[in-house]
Order: C-alpha cells, then sequence, then structure tokens
C-alpha cells in the first residue's frame, strides 16, 4: 500500500538537497561553531552561511537572524524576552495584542505574562479565519508594547493582513513620538517605548515571501521543519534595537541571547531548506500546490455530500483544504484513513488531550458539533494527482460509514 | 496507540445498528467531547436475546459499544447491569489514557436501556 501523507502543516520531508547540504555537518564538519581551530571555523563557515542564506529570504541583516531550536522557542523569546527587557529597562504596565487563533506558543507565554501584570487583549477572528487589521488599531492602546499576529493559520491556512497590521503599528509609533519631540523637555515624560510587532510565521514561510521589511515586521518566529528541512532547528528574526532579554544563560552564542552550542547541521539544513523557496521556485511549487489542493476540493464535492470547506480559498495558503463532515466524528475519520495509509489531521474534541475542540474553530464561529467532525489536508509539493483521487476514493465510503453509525445525524 | 481488538471492533463493528422493534433503549452522551452512544435491546424472560448500537465518537468509543454488545447478548438484565468499565476495557485490551471515558459510554448507555426497560413494566 503506498502511503499518502496530507498533512504538511504538522511537519515536512526533508528535502533531498535539503540532506545532503546537512550531511558534512555531522562527522566531517563537526566542530563547534564556537571554537578557534579550524575544526570550528569549518562548523562556523557553514552557520554563518545559513545565516546569510535565512537573512536574505527574510530581507534583514545577519545579525539580525538568531538561531533556535524552532518556533516555539522563537515565539517564547519574542515574547518572554521583550517584556523581560522592557521590564527592566523600567516600562510598566504593558500591554500585548494578540488574536485568539495564535499557535499555543504564543498564547501560552502570554498568558504567562497575564500572571505577572500583563494585561492582554486577544482579538476575534472573521469567518475565514484571519484577523481584521482595524480591530488591531481599535485595539492599541497608550501601554501596548507589543502585538503578535501569526503570519498564517495552521489549522484553516487563513493569511493574515500582516502588511497592513505592520503599518498600523508604524504610523501610531511615528505620531506618539512626534508628539513627545513636540512637547517642551520640561512637560513631558520618558521618551515613549513604541510597540513592537512580532509575527510567528510558521505557517506561511513555505508559502508567502516573508520580508520583514516591507511589512514592518519587528520580530518573527520559524521553524525549518515546516520548509522541508530538518526538526529541533528553527529561526528568530529580530530587528536591530528591539530589547530582548535571554531566557537561558550559559554559553554566550547569538550575542548573548540565545546561548547553546550551535546546531551547526540543522542550522545548515535550514539555510538548505529556505533557500529553496526563492520567488520562482515557491511561485512554481505554490501553483502546483493550489492545483492539487482545488482538485481534492472538486473530487470532494463531486463524491461526498454535505462537506462544509473551512478553508477561504482566496485568503489562504495554498495547501490547506479543512473541512467538516457533518455526522461523522474527527478522529474516527483520521483512524480510518490511517488504517488506508492516508495521514491527515483533526480538530475534533475527542483527539486533543483537552477533549476540547479546537480553539481556531471556535473562533471562527464554527459550532462545536461541526468542529467536532473536522478533517485538515494540508497538502506538499509531493503529492500527485493520484495521491488526491485516492485519497477521495478511500474517503467517501468512510464519512458514509461513520454517518451511517451515528445516532444523531439525519440519514 | 490502540490495541488491535479496538481496531477490529473499529473497522468491523458487531451488532451495529437500529432495531425498530427494540424492547427498550438507552442514550447517553459525553460532556467531556460531544459523543453518543445508543443501546438497542430485545429483552424476553429478563434475558438479552438482542442487542444493537449506533455510536457517534472516537474509535475507542465505537469499538466500546461493539464490544459490550457482544459481552451482553445472551446475558439477564442483572448480569448485564453488572459489567463494569473496567471489564470492558480489558475485553478490549485496554484503551489509551485520554480514551478510558469512551468505554463510560457505551456502559451509561447500556444501563439507561436496562432502566428503561424496567420502568416500562
Ligand atoms: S468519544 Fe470523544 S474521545 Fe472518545
Amino acid at each position: 500500500m503506498k502511503k499518502i501523507y496530507l498533512d504538511h502543516s504538522a511537519t515536512t520531508p526533508v528535502d533531498k538537497n535539503v540532506f545532503k547540504a546537512m550531511l558534512p555537518y555531522f562527522s566531517d564538519c563537526f566542530g563547534n561553531a564556537s571554537s578557534i581551530h579550524s575544526f570550528g571555523a569549518d562548523a562556523l563557515t557553514g552557520t554563518d552561511k545559513a545565516r546569510e542564506q535565512v537573512a536574505n529570504y527574510l530581507h534583514c541583516g545577519p545579525s539580525e537572524v538568531i538561531f533556535t531550536s524552532g518556533a516555539t522557542e522563537s515565539d517564547n523569546l519574542a515574547i518572554k524576552g521583550l517584556i523581560g527587557a522592557l521590564r527592566e529597562r523600567g516600562v510598566e504596565k504593558m500591554h500585548i495584542i494578540t488574536s485568539i487563533v495564535e499557535h499555543d506558543a504564543v498564547l501560552e507565554p502570554c498568558m504567562e505574562m497575564v500572571k505577572t501584570g500583563i494585561e492582554v487583549t486577544y482579538l476575534p477572528v472573521k469567518a475565514n479565519g484571519a484577523v481584521d487589521a482595524e480591530e488591531v488599531r481599535k485595539a492599541i492602546k497608550d501601554n501596548t508594547v507589543l502585538v503578535s499576529i501569526m503570519w498564517a493559520n495552521s489549522e484553516v491556512g487563513a493569511i493574515m493582513p500582516i502588511r497592513e497590521i505592520g503599518k498600523i503599528i508604524k504610523k501610531h509609533n511615528e505620531r506618539k513620538l512626534k508628539n513627545w519631540n513636540n512637547t517642551r523637555p520640561k512637560e513631558r515624560g520618558e521618551k515613549p517605548t513604541p510597540i513592537y510587532f512580532h509575527s510567528d510565521a510558521t505557517q506561511a514561510i513555505n508559502f508567502v515571501q516573508c520580508d520583514v521589511n516591507w511589512n514592518y515586521v519587528d520580530m518573527l518566529s520559524m521553524s525549518a521543519h515546516k520548509i522541508y528541512g530538518p526538526k529541533g532547528v528553527g529561526a528568530f528574526y529580530v530587528k536591530k534595537g528591539v530589547p530582548i532579554k535571554s531566557l537561558q544563560r550559559g554559553g554566550h552564542q547569538e550575542g548573548n541571547l540565545r546561548s547553546g552550542t550551535y546546531n551547526s547541521s540543522g542550522i545548515v539544513g535550514l539555510g538548505a531548506a529556505i533557500v529553496q523557496l526563492d520567488k520562482k521556485n515557491q511561485e512554481k511549487d505554490n501553483k502546483k500546490v493550489a492545483k492539487m489542493r482545488d482538485l481534492l476540493v472538486s473530487e470532494i464535492e463531486k463524491n461526498i455530500p454535505d462537506a462544509i470547506l473551512n478553508t477561504d480559498r482566496k485568503n489562504s495558503t495554498p495547501a490547506h483544504a479543512h473541512y467538516s463532515f457533518p455526522g461523522a466524528e474527527g478522529e474516527s475519520v483520521l483512524l480510518a484513513l490511517d488504517l488506508e495509509g492516508i495521514a491527515v489531521s483533526t480538530g475534533s474534541a475527542c483527539s486533543s488531550g483537552s477533549l476540547k475542540a479546537s480553539h481556531v474553530l471556535i473562533a471562527m464561529g464554527i459550532r462545536t458539533e461541526i468542529a467536532h467532525t473536522s478533517i485538515r489536508f494540508t497538502l506538499g509539493k509531493h503529492n500527485t494527482e493520484t495521491d488526491i483521487r485516492t485519497v477521495v476514493k478511500k474517503l467517501a465510503p468512510i464519512i458514509k460509514r461513520l454517518r451511517k453509525m451515528n445516532p444523531v445525524y439525519d440519514k | 496507540m490502540y490495541s488491535k481488538k479496538v481496531l477490529e471492533h473499529f473497522q468491523n463493528p458487531h451488532n451495529q445498528g437500529k432495531m425498530d422493534d427494540a424492547s427498550a433503549v438507552g442514550e447517553d452522551g459525553s460532556q467531556a467531547c460531544g459523543d453518543v452512544v445508543k443501546f438497542y435491546l430485545k429483552v424476553k424472560n429478563n434475558i438479552i436475546t438482542d442487542v444493537m448500537f449506533e455510536t457517534l465518537g472516537c474509535a475507542a468509543a465505537i469499538a466500546s459499544s461493539s464490544a459490550l454488545t457482544d459481552m451482553v447478548k445472551g446475558k439477564t438484565i442483572d448480569e448485564a447491569l453488572k459489567i463494569t468499565k473496567n471489564q470492558l476495557i480489558d475485553e478490549l485490551g485496554g484503551l489509551p489514557a485520554p480514551k478510558l471515558h469512551c468505554s463510560v459510554l457505551g456502559v451509561d448507555a447500556l444501563h439507561k436501556a436496562i432502566e428503561n426497560y424496567k420502568d416500562q413494566r
């Protein structure tokens, strides 16, 4: 049985070229990139090159790229690191704006900050899962110091209006500074703390040119394993001048911001993976993936009655097709597909440790019973037309069977 | 993560479907995740001669319902009432920890069906 993988939002296979680029850094160029001898220098050459590759992609300076273990760490560094640094500078009573559809790697650090007296506003989303930039403008307060909005949502794939939000923040900061400059030195207080803009771009990086300059982003998080790179490595972009307090101490790597021996093979893999996302390649892959995704949607439309597409294809990554199949519980669908060698994911309460339906779907206004029947397909560049047709062929009878078993589904 | 037994019941559930001439019906839903199990019983001289189930839920809920129908068929209603969720879980070759509550659904639905049966008389 040929296995079919449609869960690329969870992780992607390591690209062959990426793997090849990494190989020398295990046993040949194994040195510690912080060592002065040639072994160290060889490893450093690799990490330096990767740093430039990431910086090129993000349109920032190499010194603005910090290597981490992945987006979770980057998110923690952005939120706790910024608040910690501002606190050390004497800033008090801070306010954070984020959205209710963020990943837990953003939501939980925010909750942790609440416990230390920080106020957090969780913005709602529109029915398509995207934040409305206007909501950000409305939520800004005098003491807002951080806005953290993901670039693309992992569940339904909605793309957020990052540039618009970035512009709103930039204008706000400029106005505030101008007012301060125009106030007599005797009458004005401390120089105002600007609002910093962080975006978790983990799900977007593969599909969108995340140019931090063009989009007015001050901090960005990403993981290599979502872009056909290795697991356990990622990057944190932090614009020069943004105050960050490190979360771990020790070896003084990354300008003291992120201590810990460089994961040189992983970092080289991240660089090699991000290079493959150059504009031309990305456009080509996006087109291919979107075509497969659209085929999946039309096949489901033809073969499965009463299926609800939750992804707004006009405003989503090309890879996402998030469905509800009312009457068929999501985890059962997932398992039945898995027994056929097909991998997907679900937002059903049954499959979450907490037994709560996905917070993203609920935020979009999807009823719990419907969220309960949700299946997320996320396609990748290796999926073929045959894959898609096979999936729908296997899926249709599974939905039918589970609906038939359901005592409360109107058959 | 599921035992072979669970997967078997999930793929080919026993006694699955509706029963039009049931002596009693019982339904139970899970507060936690929103799932529903419905049991249909046919009882003659206090013996459960036939049983069917319908379930909306995860594989653990479906497999539990299916295994439970096997366990109660031919038993007296009092014997059936004595079946515990742990016996059911053993019968299934165990359930993953977060799925233990799913087995309760079936047991509760069965109990409700038996209560309904007793009430009718
Ligand atoms: S029925 Fe919901 S978790 Fe088992």
